[in-house]
C-alpha cells in the first residue's frame, strides 16, 4: 500500500506539474490512520497530505458533480468500483468527461474502521495492513484480525478488479474473495413471510435518524434539488414523526436510482446507524435482471437504463399483486 | 456511596420501570442508542450510543400545537408538557455537560417550556467512561470522564455497579430505591478514577488548539481560506449535527392531516440547503457558508454569547461518524495551526 | 365478521384520461355500480404516475391504489404505460419485500370502451381490499386522529 501511495503522489505531481489537470481529487490523511477525508487538492497546495490506504474506501466519483460548471481539469482517483458510477455520471450528463482525467487504481479491498471497532478493539492508533490479515495497535494494546472479517461490505461482493473507465492505471488489483454472493441477503428476506419482513424493515429503519448521508453520498443522487428537500413538495425532510416517513423516504429513494444504481455500496457504508440499506437498492437490481434481462448499470457508459426503455412484451405488474406464496 | 451486583441490575431497571419511564442505551441490530426500558431490552452500557442523549429533553421531533376545525371555529390545542418523572440511565459526562449548554440556550433569555418541563422532570444518572476512545477529547473542555456528574452518578468496577448521588434530586431517587443497595466504601470508585486518569492522558486528541478560538475571534476566522478545502470534502449531510449533543436549531413546521394541522418541532441542520429558510430565500447560499456555520456557531457564537462555553464537549461522535471523516477536531487544528 | 362487514375501506384509483377515465364514465352511463369506496384521481397517462403518488395515498389513508390506463399498444401518447409497467412492477415488488400485503396494490389496463371491464375491475378489488382490512403498515398515525 505505502509503494502505491508513492506511485500515485509521484504521478500525480508530475500530472499537476506538466499542466494535464489543475486539481486531484485524493484523499488527505486524518487524526488516525484510518479517517482519511476526500479532498481536493490544486496546483497551487500542492499534495501536502496526501494519502492512500487501505481505508480510503469512499468512492470519490460524486466530488466531481458539483464541479461539473468548473473550466478546471480534474485528475480523480477511482477503484474498479467506483468506475462504474463514473460511466454512469457521464452517461447521465452529470459529469463533464473532457475535463476529467481518470487514474484507474489497482484495490484489493478496503478495511471497515466500524467492523474492526466491532470486535471490540477501541482507542485504535494504528492500523498495519498485511494483506491476510491486519495488525492494530490501540491504547489498550495490540491485536490481529483476519482481513476478511473487516472488509468493507461492498468489497465482501466484489464486483471485479476490471476498470471500467480510466485514462491510466496505477497499481494491480485482485478480485477480493467474496464471502457472499451479491443477492444472498436479498434471497434471504424474500423467503421470509411478510410478517417477518414487515418487522425486520420496521426494526431497520426505526433506527433511521434523516441525516441524509445516504442520499449525499451516493453518486446516482444528483438532483440539483432533492424532493425532500423541496419545502413545496409536501413532504417533510427531517422529521422522524412517524415510522412512514422513514419508510417513504428510503422507498423513493431506492427507487429514484433503480436502473442508475451501480451498487457501489456507499449508502450502507455511511450510515451512521449500520441500517442495511444496500438490500433496498439490491433488491432492485434483482427485480430488473429477472424482469428485463441481466443489467448492470455503469458497465460502460451510454446504456440505456431499463426503466426507461421496455418491450411490449415485459411482465405485467398484476404478476406481483397476484403472486401466490409467502 | 451505595453499591450493587451488576447481575442484580436488571431487577434495579424493573424496579425503576414500575415507577417512571427509563431510558438507557439499548443495542438494536448493532446499533447503541438511549431507547425507552421494556422487559427484556438488550440493554449495553460498555458502548458509547450513536445519537447523543439530548433526545430525553430535546426529542427529534415533538409536536407543539394541534389545530381543528369545528363547525366555523379554529380550536387551538397546546402540546402537552411531560409532567411525570423519567429517569436517563448511563449517560456519560460529555453528554451531562451538554444538558447545561442545552439549559443555557432553552431556559436562559426565551424560556421554552417544553424542554423545561422535561428538564424538571428528569433525572440524570451519569456513568463514568472506563474505556474513552480514541475519538474522545472531552478533556480539552475540562470534562472529567471520571466523574461525570449528573444527579446521581455511577461507576461500574469489580463486577458491581457504584452509586453516588450529587444533587438533592438524585439523593431523594435513590432513596427510593434503598433496599435495592449495598453500602460501600469509594475505595475500587477511587482505583478507576485514576486508571481512567491515566487513560485520558494517553488519548490522541487532548490537546486542541482552544486559544485560537472564542467569542472575540470572529474576525480572525470569518474570512480564513482554509473554509474552501475543508468545506469541499463536506457532503453536506445531517449526521454530525444528528449526532451531536449540543447541536440545539430546530424548525417548526406544520403537518396538514386530514382533519386539521398539527404544528411540530424537528431537529434541523445547518448543513441543509433549506436551514433558516425565509421568504427572500436563505442567508448562507453556498456549501462553504452552510459549513463555517457549524463550526462558527460552535466555537466563536457560542461562546460569545454564553460566557465564553464552548458548544461542544468532544463526545467524538462525529469525529466516529462522519461518512468522510471530516470534522470539529480537523477544523480545529487546520484553522488553529496545529496540522 | 361483523366488524369485516361494517368495515369501509379508502381506494385511490388512478385512471388516465383517454382511456380508464372514459372507461369509468362509459361504467356510469351504462348504470353499472362499482362502490362508492373508489376515489378517482385522473390523471393525463398512466405515466404521470409518480411512486410518490401511491405513497401519499397510503399516508392519507387509503386501503389499496389501483392504477388504470390504456391498453399497452394503445397509449394516446404511444408508449407511456409501457413505462408505467416497468415502474410499477418494480414499486410493488419492493412493498412486497418491506412486508406490506401485495393485494393492496395494483394495475389494471382498461380501454374507454370497456365499462363493463371497469366495474368489475372495481369490485373485485374493493373486495380484495375488504378482506385484507384497515391498511395498517402503512400510513400516518397523525392522519388518523
Amino acid at each position: 500500500m505505502q509503494g502505491l501511495e508513492l506511485k500515485l503522489k509521484e504521478r500525480l505531481q508530475k500530472l499537476l506539474d506538466d499542466g494535464t489537470v489543475d486539481c486531484v481529487i485524493g484523499w488527505t490523511k486524518g487524526e488516525f490512520i484510518y479517517d482519511v477525508t476526500p479532498a481536493i487538492f490544486t496546483k497551487e497546495s500542492g499534495l501536502d497530505g496526501f494519502v492512500y490506504n487501505s481505508f480510503c474506501g469512499a468512492n470519490l466519483s460524486k466530488y466531481l458533480v458539483s464541479q461539473i460548471t468548473s473550466d478546471k481539469k480534474f485528475a480523480v482517483i477511482l477503484k474498479p468500483c467506483d468506475t462504474y458510477s463514473m460511466n454512469q455520471l457521464i452517461t447521465e450528463h452529470r459529469v463533464n468527461r473532457e475535463n476529467i482525467y481518470i487514474i484507474g487504481v489497482g484495490c484489493s479491498g478496503h478495511i471497515d474502521i466500524d467492523k474492526v471497532k466491532a470486535q471490540g478493539v477501541s482507542g485504535i492508533t494504528n492500523v498495519i495492513d498485511n494483506d491476510n490479515n491486519i495488525i492494530i495497535n490501540s491504547i489498550y494494546g495490540d491485536s490481529k484480525i483476519e482481513k476478511a472479517s473487516v472488509l468493507l461490505s461492498k468489497c465482501q461482493s466484489c464486483k471485479g478488479s476490471e476498470l471500467k473507465i480510466s485514462d491510466e492505471i496505477i497499481g494491480e488489483g485482485i478480485k477480493t474473495p467474496t464471502c457472499d454472493e451479491r443477492f444472498d441477503g436479498v434471497k434471504k428476506l424474500e423467503a421470509m413471510t411478510a410478517e417477518e419482513r414487515f418487522a425486520f424493515w420496521k426494526s431497520e429503519l426505526s433506527k433511521c435518524i434523516r441525516c441524509n448521508a445516504c442520499r449525499n453520498i451516493c453518486p446516482a443522487c444528483t438532483c440539483r434539488t432533492c424532493v425532500f428537500d423541496n419545502a413545496r413538495s409536501n413532504v417533510a425532510a427531517k422529521a422522524n414523526a412517524t415510522e412512514f416517513e422513514e419508510k417513504m423516504f428510503h422507498i423513493i429513494r431506492a427507487f429514484h436510482v433503480a436502473g442508475r444504481c451501480t451498487d457501489c455500496g456507499e449508502c450502507s457504508r455511511v450510515c451512521p446507524q449500520s441500517i442495511p440499506l444496500h438490500l433496498l437498492n439490491r433488491k432492485f437490481i434483482k427485480d430488473i435482471n429477472e424482469f428485463y434481462g441481466d443489467y448492470q448499470a455503469g458497465e460502460e457508459s451510454n446504456q440505456r437504463n431499463p426503466l426507461v426503455n421496455f418491450t411490449e412484451s415485459d411482465i405485467e405488474a398484476t404478476v406481483i399483486s397476484d403472486k401466490e406464496g409467502k | 456511596m451505595k453499591k450493587l451486583a451488576l447481575s442484580n441490575l436488571n431487577s434495579l431497571y424493573n424496579a425503576i420501570n414500575d415507577k417512571m419511564k427509563l431510558y438507557l442505551p439499548i443495542e438494536n441490530n448493532g446499533a447503541v442508542n438511549f431507547g425507552e426500558y421494556s422487559d427484556g431490552a438488550n440493554v449495553n452500557l460498555n458502548k458509547m450510543t450513536i445519537k447523543s442523549a439530548k433526545d430525553a429533553f430535546f426529542p427529534q421531533c415533538e409536536d407543539l400545537s394541534n389545530f381543528k376545525k369545528e363547525g366555523k371555529h379554529i380550536i387551538v390545542e397546546q402540546g402537552e408538557l411531560v409532567s411525570e418523572n423519567f429517569v436517563i440511565f448511563g449517560v456519560r459526562a460529555c453528554d451531562v455537560r451538554a444538558f447545561h449548554i442545552l439549559d443555557t440556550v432553552f431556559l436562559e433569555g426565551y424560556l421554552d417550556t417544553f424542554y423545561e418541563a422535561r428538564r424538571k422532570h428528569g433525572i440524570v444518572i451519569s456513568l463514568s467512561c472506563n474505556k474513552p476512545e480514541e475519538s474522545c477529547f472531552c478533556s480539552n473542555f475540562g470534562i472529567d470522564p471520571a466523574e461525570p456528574k449528573g444527579d446521581v452518578e455511577s461507576y461500574i468496577t469489580d463486577g458491581y455497579m457504584y452509586f453516588n448521588p450529587v444533587t438533592q434530586k438524585g439523593a431523594e431517587f435513590m432513596a427510593q430505591f434503598d433496599s435495592l443497595f449495598e453500602n460501600s466504601d469509594d475505595k475500587a470508585v477511587k482505583e478507576l478514577q485514576v486508571k481512567i486518569g491515566d487513560i485520558v492522558g494517553k488519548l490522541p486528541l487532548s490537546n486542541l488548539p482552544l486559544n485560537e478560538f472564542g467569542g472575540d475571534k470572529l474576525d480572525a476566522l470569518f474570512n480564513r481560506p482554509e473554509w474552501q478545502g475543508l468545506s469541499e470534502s463536506c457532503i453536506g449531510c445531517g449526521t454530525c449535527t444528528y449526532v451531536c449533543p449540543t447541536c440545539q436549531c430546530y424548525d417548526v413546521k406544520d403537518y396538514k392531516t386530514n382533519t386539521g394541522v398539527k404544528r411540530f418541532r424537528c431537529w434541523d441542520s445547518c448543513m441543509r440547503k433549506d436551514f433558516t429558510m425565509m421568504a427572500h430565500g436563505t442567508n448562507r447560499p453556498s456549501h462553504l457558508q452552510r459549513f463555517r456555520q457549524r463550526f462558527m456557531h460552535k466555537l466563536v457564537y457560542h461562546p460569545a454569547n454564553h460566557n465564553g462555553e464552548f458548544s461542544c464537549v468532544g463526545c467524538g461522535r462525529c469525529v466516529a461518524k462522519c461518512p468522510v471523516s471530516m470534522n470539529i477536531v480537523k477544523v480545529m487544528k487546520t484553522l488553529g495551526g496545529n496540522k | 365478521m361483523q366488524e369485516v362487514k361494517d368495515f369501509k375501506p379508502t381506494i385511490v384509483a388512478f385512471c388516465c384520461n383517454w382511456c380508464s377515465y372514459a372507461g369509468a364514465d362509459l361504467a356510469g352511463s351504462s348504470r353499472l355500480s362499482y362502490p362508492a369506496d373508489v376515489k378517482i384521481i385522473r390523471v393525463p397517462c398512466s405515466g404521470r404516475v409518480n411512486p410518490m403518488f401511491i405513497l401519499k395515498a397510503f399516508e392519507r389513508g387509503a386501503d389499496g391504489v389501483i392504477i388504470c390506463g390504456c391498453h399497452p399498444g394503445d397509449c394516446h401518447y404511444s408508449t407511456g404505460n409501457y413505462y408505467t409497467r416497468r415502474r410499477l412492477a418494480l414499486l410493488y415488488s419492493m412493498l412486497d419485500y418491506m412486508g406490506i400485503e401485495r393485494g393492496r396494490t395494483r394495475v389494471e389496463w382498461v380501454s374507454a370502451a370497456e365499462g363493463v371491464k371497469f366495474s368489475t375491475v372495481m369490485n373485485k378489488f374493493v373486495e380484495d381490499i375488504r378482506a385484507l382490512g384497515e391498511c395498517v403498515k402503512l400510513g400516518d398515525i397523525r392522519c388518523k386522529d
